[in-house]
């Protein structure tokens, strides 16, 4: 990550935002990511309302993904994963006292809630998929397994990325005060996938 | 000298790439300039692809009840037309001039990730090619004769869905075999490659320009792509999901676009038009920019009304979201929903009208030089009146319904895109070929080229609206010899052949110029923005010194003031300030570091294809193993960067000053 043009850093004189170039660079990408949860959501939106009984083989019922919901199991593994934008901010907060150990251990309990949350997800399509409801069900079941399997996606590149700070933290020099900003620039996405979870948690759990 | 060992032996699994020049050098560099030509000759490679196909698509009409081509063929061939000329020509050309000139007209010496620079390339290279290997290995179902059906049926075919990629026509039903996989994927890729590009330009506009570089000082090509890039940043990801749908409903049995199963079509129009129409300020706004630079220097007067021409861009770049169903007046929507998108449509030809005025404003009473950029830039204001004019009938819904889906529709589109977007994209390759190559192109031949070009245009668009009114509908590879349309569309054939001289006389002009043209000062023009403060061609680091701006044209006021009557006067120390700036451009006063070259931009790049064919052909022994290696690829050469630094101490070509001090960008320095 560190793809910053510093040609002459010492010396140059910019007219800039302040702020460094790879956060303004993964905030100016996350409203994009923005978008494209958005479309996801009113795509879930727009199919779970339907009605789909006329296009089922005669004697078969709609399975849709709010009859299958197991609401305290998906709250708990929310809740797994909002600890993790927590020990997300106990990484970086060790990382500017300087403590090496700590924030590796933090950046591995993330990684840690982050993968407990990801097999919460594959528990529940697999419990969805013997209950009868595939991705190809319905268009609902369909915009369903998209918009949380693409979130699920997005946690994995998440832990991937902390796996790749815990590996730097262990080479010589480990997270220098620059590799700090790598902290925070994942911290930024892994709360952005928190933030983004919490809208999908509510739109389609939570609303009837 | 640099020792081999200490740079190797840390951590990279190459030895970094330590040589600018040959062909390596080009592969693996991160100059923003190298990267902008390397963009321009790719997307000019695509043109003539997408050239050739619309003179088959031309000869193919040319006649009532021709068989050329037979109806698979003419599908695969209007498809692959419009989805180069956007997605592999106008783009990426505008996106060489963005690599190119950003920099330089912001007084920057590099964009603000020199890398993702390179990686946006490659993808779009290796997507390209994806895309186009479909003709080789993709597959329509069985043959139906015509001329290129014997190939077709050995080699397969191309994309056969439209640009537009509609469902459920792009869908399994209606599109056996793999040619709407490859677009689709194909498409994702390159959209992949925009998005970082677009990132990249926001960051860079607004960290990396000069002291006193004010926003509203920035030139208007500045200002231009800016509102590209936004419009990239937000569009992108809804033809994303889009893409993804088609993909999934293809590949992997989800229903999103299958009425039968209560799938919905129209959510893929309503989709890829969200997309869709901000695309189509995304094509024509950069070359937008290029005009509003050319005029002013060619006319010899500022541009008219700086900031309402930025304004006006930035409202279209905002409105551009909010008018998409106009694409979708005969699709069903609700009447309500018709008014709503007639008017806003309306509505986006005013900004749109703005900037008309305000380039008529900057000719009038200037001192006008018609050199060939100045030639085109007009021709652009002209045709695209034009185009303009015929999208206002469009908002008008009664009469879209009796326009849509004729060759109305089809000549109103080129009139922007060809006669807007490509004059616009030849003027700026005309202005800045001095910066470019060092060298003056043939101004007879840029002249003839013109003039070629502006006849074959208008030969070729300009009968096509009757052709529509007269009911030619589009999309249909063969007509009656009862509708009498035939001797307009043999007019039709024949302007697009001279429209093909034209480009053969641009390659000629280039590929001579380039040799032999007359070398060229660093202000051939007498211009006004930064990159004419540079030698011809560009060096390397681009600013021996980092430029300080007090205004907006700063160059043009350090060169003249202005008489009571406004008149520009020339200042008696401009030719020794000009010959200054010669001077020190090429000595800088100290050695400057730039960042090394690398090869996992392009090696990203390659596992881009891997990826697509392995979801493509998932169903064969091959299948998964190729999308393993291709994401571990991707993914390995991310690793690779992320521990490789951005500049390495005594890799680059100032080795012989050792001692020079220097940053390592993670503190690494040796
Ligand atoms: C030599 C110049 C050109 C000629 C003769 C030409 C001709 C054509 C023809 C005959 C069609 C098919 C219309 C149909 O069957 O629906 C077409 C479609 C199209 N053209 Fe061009 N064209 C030219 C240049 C361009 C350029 C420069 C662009 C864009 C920048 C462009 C964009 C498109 C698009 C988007 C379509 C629609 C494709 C589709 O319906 O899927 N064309 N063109
Ligand atoms: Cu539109």
């Amino acid at each position: 990550m560190s793809d910053v043009a510093h040609a002459d850093g010492h010396h140059d004189v910019h007219e800039g935002t302040g702020i460094d170039n790879r956060k303004l660079g993964m905030w100016v990408f996350l409203s994009s990511e923005f978008m494209f949860f958005g479309a996801l959501i009113s795509n879930y939106m727009l199919f779970k309302g339907r009605d789909y009984s006329a296009f089922m083989p005669t004697g078969q019922s709609v399975l849709l993904p709010r009859g299958l919901y197991d609401i305290p199991f998906t709250s708990v593994s929310s809740f797994v994963l909002l600890m993790s934008s927590l020990t997300m901010v106990l990484a970086h907060d060790a990382l500017v006292s300087g403590d090496q150990n700590r924030t590796r251990v933090w950046l591995a309990a993330t990684g840690m809630l982050g993968s407990v949350f990801i097999g919460g997800q594959v528990f529940e399509f697999t419990e969805f998929v013997q209950q009868g409801m595939t991705i190809s069900s319905n268009p609902a079941a369909s915009a369903f397994f998209m918009l949380t399997g693409f979130h699920g996606a997005h946690v994995f590149f998440g832990i991937l990325m902390l796996l790749s700070l815990y590996g730097i933290s262990k080479r010589q020099g480990g997270l220098t005060e620059v590799q700090g900003l790598n902290v925070e620039l994942v911290g930024l996405y892994w709360h952005f996938v928190d933030i983004i979870w919490i809208v999908i948690f509510t739109i389609v759990y939570l609303i009837p | 000298m640099a020792t081999t060992a200490s740079r190797s032996g840390a951590r990279t699994i190459f030895r970094r790439p330590d040589s600018n020049t040959g062909f390596w050098g080009w592969i693996t560099t991160a100059d923003h300039k190298k990267i902008g030509i390397m963009y321009g000759y790719t997307a000019f490679t695509f043109f003539i692809l997408g050239g050739l196909e619309a003179l088959l698509l031309r000869i193919q009409l040319s006649q009532p009840d021709n068989v050329f081509l037979s109806a698979s063929e003419y599908n695969a061939m209007f498809t692959m037309h419009g989805t180069t000329m956007i997605f592999l020509f106008v783009m990426p050309v505008s996106a060489a001039f963005f690599n190119y000139l950003l920099p330089l007209m912001i007084g920057a010496r590099d964009v603000a990730f020199p890398r993702m620079n390179a990686v946006s390339y490659w993808i779009f290279v290796f997507g390209g090619i994806f895309l186009y290997s479909s003709f080789v290995f993709g597959t329509t179902g069985p043959p139906e004769g015509g001329n290129l059906a014997e190939v077709a049926s050995r080699l397969g075919s191309g994309p056969n869905g439209g640009w537009f990629g509609y469902a459920p026509n792009s869908g399994l039903r209606f599109s056996t075999g793999t040619v709407m996989d490859y677009w689709s994927i194909g498409l994702q890729i390159l959209g992949l490659a925009s998005l970082i590009s677009s990132i990249n330009f926001i960051v860079t506009v607004f960290n990396m320009r000069a002291k006193g570089m004010k926003l509203l000082r920035m030139p208007v090509f500045v200002w231009m792509t800016t509102v590209v890039a936004f419009l990239l940043l937000f569009s992108l990801p809804i033809i994303a999901v889009a893409l993804f749908m088609i993909t999934f409903d293809r590949n992997v049995g989800t229903l999103f676009f299958d009425p039968s199963m209560g799938g919905d079509p129209i959510l893929w129009q309503h989709f890829f038009w969200l997309f869709g129409h901000p695309e189509v300020y995304i094509l024509v706004l950069p070359a937008m920019g290029i005009v509003s630079e050319v005029l002013p220097t060619f006319s010899r007067k500022p541009l008219f009304g700086y900031p309402a021409v930025v304004f006006a861009g930035a409202a279209i770049g905002f409105m551009g979201f909010g008018v998409w169903a106009h694409h979708m007046f005969a699709s069903g929507v609700t009447p309500i929903t018709q008014a709503a998108f007639g008017l806003s449509t309306m509505a986006i030809a005013i900004p749109t009208g703005i900037k008309i005025f305000n380039w008529i404003g900057t000719i009038w009473g200037g001192k006008i030089k018609l050199n060939t950029p100045m030639l085109f830039s007009l021709g652009f204001v002209g045709m695209f009146v034009i185009g303009g004019l015929s999208g206002v009938t469009h908002s008008i819904v009664p009469a879209d319904w009796q326009q849509t889906d004729t060759y109305y529709i089809v000549a109103h589109f080129h009139y922007v895109l060809f006669g807007g977007a490509i004059f616009g994209l030849f003027s700026g390759l005309y202005y800045w070929f001095p910066k470019l190559t060092g060298r003056m192109y043939s101004e007879t031949l840029g002249k003839l080229h013109f003039w070629v070009f502006f006849v074959g245009f208008n030969l070729t668009f300009g009968p096509m609206h009757w052709l529509g009114l007269n009911g030619m509908v589009r999309r249909t590879w063969v007509y009656a010899e009862e509708t009498g349309l035939g001797p307009w569309n043999m007019v039709v054939t024949i302007g697009a052949f001279i429209i093909a001289l034209g480009v053969l006389i641009f390659m000629i002009n280039w590929t001579w110029s380039k040799r032999n043209g007359p070398i060229a000062p660093f202000d051939p023009w007498d211009a006004r923005t930064l990159e004419w403060t540079l030698p011809s061609p560009t060096p390397e680091y681009n600013f021996a010194v980092n430029p300080v701006i007090t205004s907006l044209d700063d160059f043009w006021h350090k060169k003249y003031s202005e008489d009571a009557d406004g008149r520009p006067v020339r200042r008696p120390e401009a030719t020794a300030l000009l010959a200054e700036y010669e001077e020190v451009g090429l000595n800088p006063p100290e050695p400057i570091h730039l960042p090394n070259p690398s090869y996992y931009p392009f090696l990203v790049g390659v596992g881009m294809p891997m990826v697509g064919y392995g979801l493509i052909y998932d169903n064969t022994a091959w299948g998964i193993p190729l999308l393993i290696l291709g994401a571990v690829t991707i993914v390995g050469s991310f690793i690779g960067w992320g521990v490789e630094p951005l500049e390495e101490p005594h890799a680059d070509h100032h080795s012989d000053e050792p001692d020079h001090e220097h940053p390592g960008t993670d503190g690494e320095d040796s």
